[in-house]
């Protein structure tokens, strides 16, 4: 279950709001930060905490793509591919990404290192092509500059 | 036209609180605290605003619904959702500008007697949401936010909201639908928002550009602002351009400027000299415009005149290079996954179009997929139950209308002559 502190937390951000389940989404991002991802048994602690039906609690996490439901690696790609990014050349990038490291999209290398996830527009398409690593944004990305970021993560 | 919305972004400390009062920043929030709330709205009306979310509505009519309305609490959301592909505009705002943001959010919630504001950002910004909190913080410590800002009896509070990476949840029922804690799900209209919103009260949401027009407005007059731009269309406008041009960007310019010149003057053209081929003019969910056909004044009311909309203002710019295709089936891709799967049209539409456009794509097309796709386009179109789906065959049908060849070449001779 979730320690005091994190339950005091959750508790202030149900004030936040007329109503209390708009406390689940913050909650949830709690929670995948206290674990790592969303395992049932986060999600029934979500639920137990806010007093909402563990189904309700399922299918609302369900929905977002920000929510990981399988053990993530210690560092999170996010690459986006799409259109702006694409034409410039994002796809030769995750090809990039496939031979030299061995990753493949929403799947996590053998030694734990990345996880890669493909995205939709993040928002940086006037510096394509773009990704986030964590949540660090870098773009203008090349080969050559991907290998000098990721070497910044162990 | 000098800077409005982005100015002094070069500033690296333009986000504090400091640096903004001294470019004269919450004076507008002081004089619209001396004027009453219908006057306000009244000179948004007279500003010609119309909301820069991507309909083009105008702001003070749904402002003048809120306000009628009787019940209370009433909300205001600003819809920092952002998730239009090839839109980057609200950024530079959240990231530089963010009391800008929060002044125009105190003085619309004054006016339409809000006293909870809601930033719903979406979940892939996340410096975004750091500066924005912080600047939310400074603000409340200049009494800038609060039970009685400025020493007023006038409260308003401001939350901000993380979405968690649905582009539908920029659409604005289904904004609220995530906002109370839900699937994002666009609910049925009406009621609309501005009478049944959040918590099933009053409530407003606008872009973030829209309400960091507010405080221009007020310092300038509703009146002065509108000799700014188009006749019916006026103020400044942010224009994010992508792809192959030299100088892609957000540049700030007179709504209506023509997409011509945003391309070849402002952007600097196209990048190594090749040659223009198409853009979409307003992110992925407007039609797209051959390269014979960019003289248009992009705004709200003219652009529709030449066969696309003006979105969000997202100029997505394609060179001679890029396979027309190729595009049609990321984008599917794109409204594939997002789709929220309520409509069947819209679920299973997509899902049709992007498995067409896949194996054509790959070379695998076959005879008739052309009239396959423009079938699927005809059931969807019009009967989606909300405007993602609608886009998605617009797009289709835009792409077939100007580059059918392309598709021809493809289906013809099994391939994507620019795979290698
Ligand atoms: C699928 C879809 C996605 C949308 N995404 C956004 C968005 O990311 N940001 C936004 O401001 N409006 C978005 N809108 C428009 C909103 O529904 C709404 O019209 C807008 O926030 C109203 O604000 P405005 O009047 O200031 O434009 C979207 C609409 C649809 C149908
Ligand atoms: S298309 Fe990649 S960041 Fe916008």
């Amino acid at each position: 279950m979730f320690n005091e502190t994190v339950l005091k937390e959750i508790d202030e951000i149900k004030g936040r709001y007329p109503d209390f389940r708009s406390a689940l989404l913050p909650a949830l991002y709690v929670a995948q930060r206290e674990f790592g991802w969303l395992s049932h048994e986060a999600m029934s602690y979500v639920a137990r905490t806010l007093n909402l039906p563990e189904a309700m609690v399922r299918g609302t996490a369900s929905f977002y793509s920000m929510f990981k439901h399988k053990e993530a690696g210690r560092h999170l790609i996010q690459l986006c591919t799409n259109v702006s990014c694409m034409i410039l050349g994002a796809e030769r990038l995750v090809d990039f990404l496939r031979t030299k490291y061995g990753m493949e999209p929403d799947n996590t290398t053998q030694d734990g290192r990345f996880s890669l996830v493909i995205m939709e527009c993040i928002g940086a398409c006037g510096t394509a092509p773009a990704m986030l690593v964590n949540t660090d944004f870098y773009d203008n990305l090349t080969e050559g500059k991907i290998e000098e970021i990721l070497d910044k993560y162990k | 036209m000098g800077k409005i919305l982005l100015k002094n972004i070069e500033n690296s400390n333009s986000a504090d609180i400091n640096e903004y009062l001294k470019i004269g920043g919450y004076k507008s929030l002081i004089k619209a605290f001396e004027m009453q709330p219908k006057d306000i709205i009244g000179e948004i009306r007279e500003s010609g605003l119309r909301g820069r979310g991507g309909a083009g509505f105008p702001t003070a009519m749904k402002w003048s619904f809120a306000f009628a309305d009787t019940k209370f609490p009433k909300y205001l959301i600003c819809n920092a959702d952002e998730g239009e592909p090839g839109t980057f505009k609200d950024r530079p705002i959240l990231e530089k500008n963010p009391h800008l943001l929060i002044e125009g959010m105190v003085i619309s919630g004054y006016a339409i007697g809000a006293e909870h504001g809601y930033v719903y950002l979406r979940g892939e910004y996340p410096y975004a949401k750091e500066v924005l909190n912080k600047a939310i913080a400074q603000a409340y410590e200049k009494n800038y936010l609060g039970d009685n800002i400025l020493g007023e009896n006038i409260k308003f509070h401001l939350t901000v909201y993380q979405g968690a990476g649905a582009y539908i949840c920029g659409e604005e029922t289904a904004l609220i639908e995530s906002l109370e804690g839900k699937r994002g799900q666009p609910r049925s209209k009406p009621p609309f928002p501005v009478n049944v919103g959040a918590w099933a009260m009053p409530t407003i949401i606008n872009n973030v550009e829209t309400l960091s027009n507010i405080p221009y407005i007020i310092s300038v007059g509703g009146a002065g602002y509108s000799k700014i731009g188009a006749r019916e269309c006026t103020g400044p406008k942010l224009y994010s351009v992508s792809g192959c041009v030299e100088k892609p960007g957000v540049y700030e310019l007179p709504m209506g400027t023509i997409l011509r010149d945003i391309i070849f003057n402002y952007a600097g053209g196209i990048k190594s000299g090749k040659k223009l081929k198409a853009v979409f003019p307003g992110g992925i969910s407007t039609p797209v415009l051959p390269a014979d056909n960019i003289d248009c004044p992009m705004d709200f009311i003219s652009m529709p005149r030449f066969g696309s909309m003006l979105g969000s203002g997202a100029v997505i710019v394609m060179d001679e290079s890029v396979c027309m295709v190729k595009v049609a089936y990321r984008a599917l891709k794109f409204f594939e996954h997002e789709s929220c799967g309520k409509c069947t049209p819209c679920r299973e539409g997509t899902d049709w179009l992007r498995k067409i456009l896949e194996r054509i794509e790959c070379g695998k097309g076959r005879e008739g997929d052309i009239e396959l796709l423009s079938e699927v386009v005809d059931i969807m179109y019009g009967r989606c139950f909300c405007p993602l789906g609608d886009s998605a065959a617009g797009l289709v049908m835009s792409m077939i209308k100007h580059f059918r060849n392309e598709f021809e070449e493809h289906i013809r001779d099994k391939k994507c002559k620019n795979q290698k």
